[in-house]
């Protein structure tokens, strides 16, 4: 792998992470992050449509008129997404369950429609789909962390598997509840974003 | 290079919807069948469950549960408002949730606390028979909680008052709080208590707090969930409205009276 390609995959994950740096998707980090299950499909959901999109719109950027680009992006978005929770409905229907509307909003997260038109619009498709990757890994790194931490303070599991026992279940951890709720991925990510610009200032915006 | 007249702009956006168009449709009907098995699956495995013929995080494969579902199950089609069998509707295929939205099939509900906004004039009742007789009767309820519509089954004897389990299959509250409908212990503490009191009115509910051990001496409560009293009011009101008049009141009080299993529908 050269320098250049290596680049567009490890960049994203903490030099130009998605979610810490660009502050794109929050919202899906939110939502999806109290298990790990369902942050990993969502994970892998999103990346895949971020690599799709990103080629099929680098295909097609030098025939897309200007006026209408956007909205093409998002036809060709909102196809791959549709698409994608066909496939989750119909091979891991347990989780397509769980993860119920946030599939469609993919559609909505701006990491997809943010490199579409900052990456894909200007570069040849090979490096816009491993763009599309990069940042989807960068983005599935922050869900993993977040919930990782919010399902092991928050119920005790791991994956579903458990590591604390819980006080509901006659064992001693006494589950903290805000882990579940929404605001906490906010905290979490909050800090998260203060380490990362700590350990590396050039991050950090200029007042 | 992008030409941008308004012809070209026009003929691009019509390519790019007929392709899109053709790839999420092409999606759908390729992957329907698996999709339909697989809700189908996990509408029997919840009913299993509730029956207590499989157990909470037991692998099952597919076979497994339609041939448990097939020896063991028996599905009938009610009028909701009279409690009889309905007649010339089949139970496969039957889809409640799909009836209740349709107007045709449907009517609007009274006015009540577990916010069912329309009632479906027949519902999908399923019996799980031993030899010849009815051994426990499952019934769908609904009812909203704090966030979300819960969808669940209850699993009664064939005394039609004893409960013996309850489950949710969908609902989205608060996980750890009233997500809590799914622990397994929790719902442990719903079996062998009674859903009617001695003059025949539904009576169970779910208290703040602890009910007592022994469905015998405190056989209408159940334990509230700590931490989620609207989701613990939502499951009291979904009873009272599911077990009252306009719910399967009449049904319970027709099967006491002719406890017979429908027969076997041929096939699928």
């Amino acid at each position: 792998m050269d320098k250049k390609t290596k680049g567009l995959l490890i960049d994203p994950l903490f030099n130009n992470n998605p979610i810490a740096l660009q502050v794109l998707g929050i919202c899906s980090a939110l939502a999806v992050t109290t298990k790990l299950e369902t942050a990993l499909v969502m994970s892998i959901g999103l990346t895949v449509v971020t690599a799709f999109s990103n080629l099929a719109i680098s295909l097609i950027r030098n025939y897309i008129p200007n006026s209408i680009r956007i909205i093409v992006q998002l036809t060709v978005i909102a196809s791959l997404v549709i698409i994608t929770d066909q496939i989750l409905k119909a091979y891991v229907f347990e989780i397509s369950k769980q993860l119920s509307v946030f599939v469609g909003l993919i559609i909505t997260n701006c990491i997809v429609m943010g490199r579409a038109e900052a990456y894909a619009m200007a570069n040849p498709p090979i490096p816009s789909f491993l763009d599309g990757i990069g940042n989807g890994l960068g983005y599935s790194m922050v869900l993993m962390s977040i919930g990782f931490v919010r399902e092991l303070f928050g119920s005790g599991k791991l994956f579903g598997i458990e590591i604390f026992q819980t006080f509901n279940d006659g064992g001693w951890y006494i589950t903290n509840g805000l882990m579940l709720m929404p605001p906490s991925a906010f905290f979490l990510i909050g800090c998260m974003i203060w380490i990362i610009r700590v350990r590396k200032p050039e991050q950090q915006e200029k007042e | 290079m992008a030409s941008n007249s308004t012809g070209y702009t026009i003929g691009f956006a019509t390519a790019v919807c007929v392709l899109c168009g053709i790839g999420v449709a092409s999606a759908n009907v390729a992957l329907k069948d698996l999709q339909d098995v697989n809700k189908v699956l996990d509408q029997q495995k919840q009913v299993l469950l509730v029956a207590g013929l499989i157990q909470p995080g037991e692998q099952v494969s597919a076979e497994q549960v339609a041939d448990l579902f097939q020896k063991n199950i028996r599905a009938e089609v009610i009028d909701l408002k009279s409690g009889q069998r309905a007649q010339g509707v089949k139970a496969a295929g039957f889809d409640q949730n799909r009836q209740s939205k349709d107007v045709a099939t449907s009517r609007e509900a009274p006015d009540n606390m577990a916010k069912v906004m329309r009632l479906p004039n027949n519902a999908l009742v399923y019996h799980v028979v031993k030899g010849d007789k009815t051994d426990t009767l499952i019934v769908p309820i609904q009812g909203y909680g704090l966030w979300s519509m819960l969808y669940g089954y209850l699993a009664i004897a064939d005394d039609a008052n004893t409960v013996k389990g309850i489950t949710y299959y969908q609902h989205a509250e608060t996980p750890g709080l009233g997500g809590e409908v799914d622990n397994p212990n929790w719902k442990k503490r719903w079996i062998g208590r009674k859903i009617y009191d001695d003059k025949g009115e539904p009576a169970i509910k779910v208290i703040k707090g602890r009910a007592g051990d022994d469905p015998k001496t405190d056989p209408y409560q159940v334990d509230g969930l700590s931490g989620a009293t609207i989701t613990s009011n939502g499951v009291s009101n979904t009873m009272k409205f599911w077990f009252g008049p306009d719910g399967f009141q009449p049904f319970l009080k027709r099967f006491k009276t002719s406890p017979k299993p429908p027969p076997a529908e041929g096939g699928k």
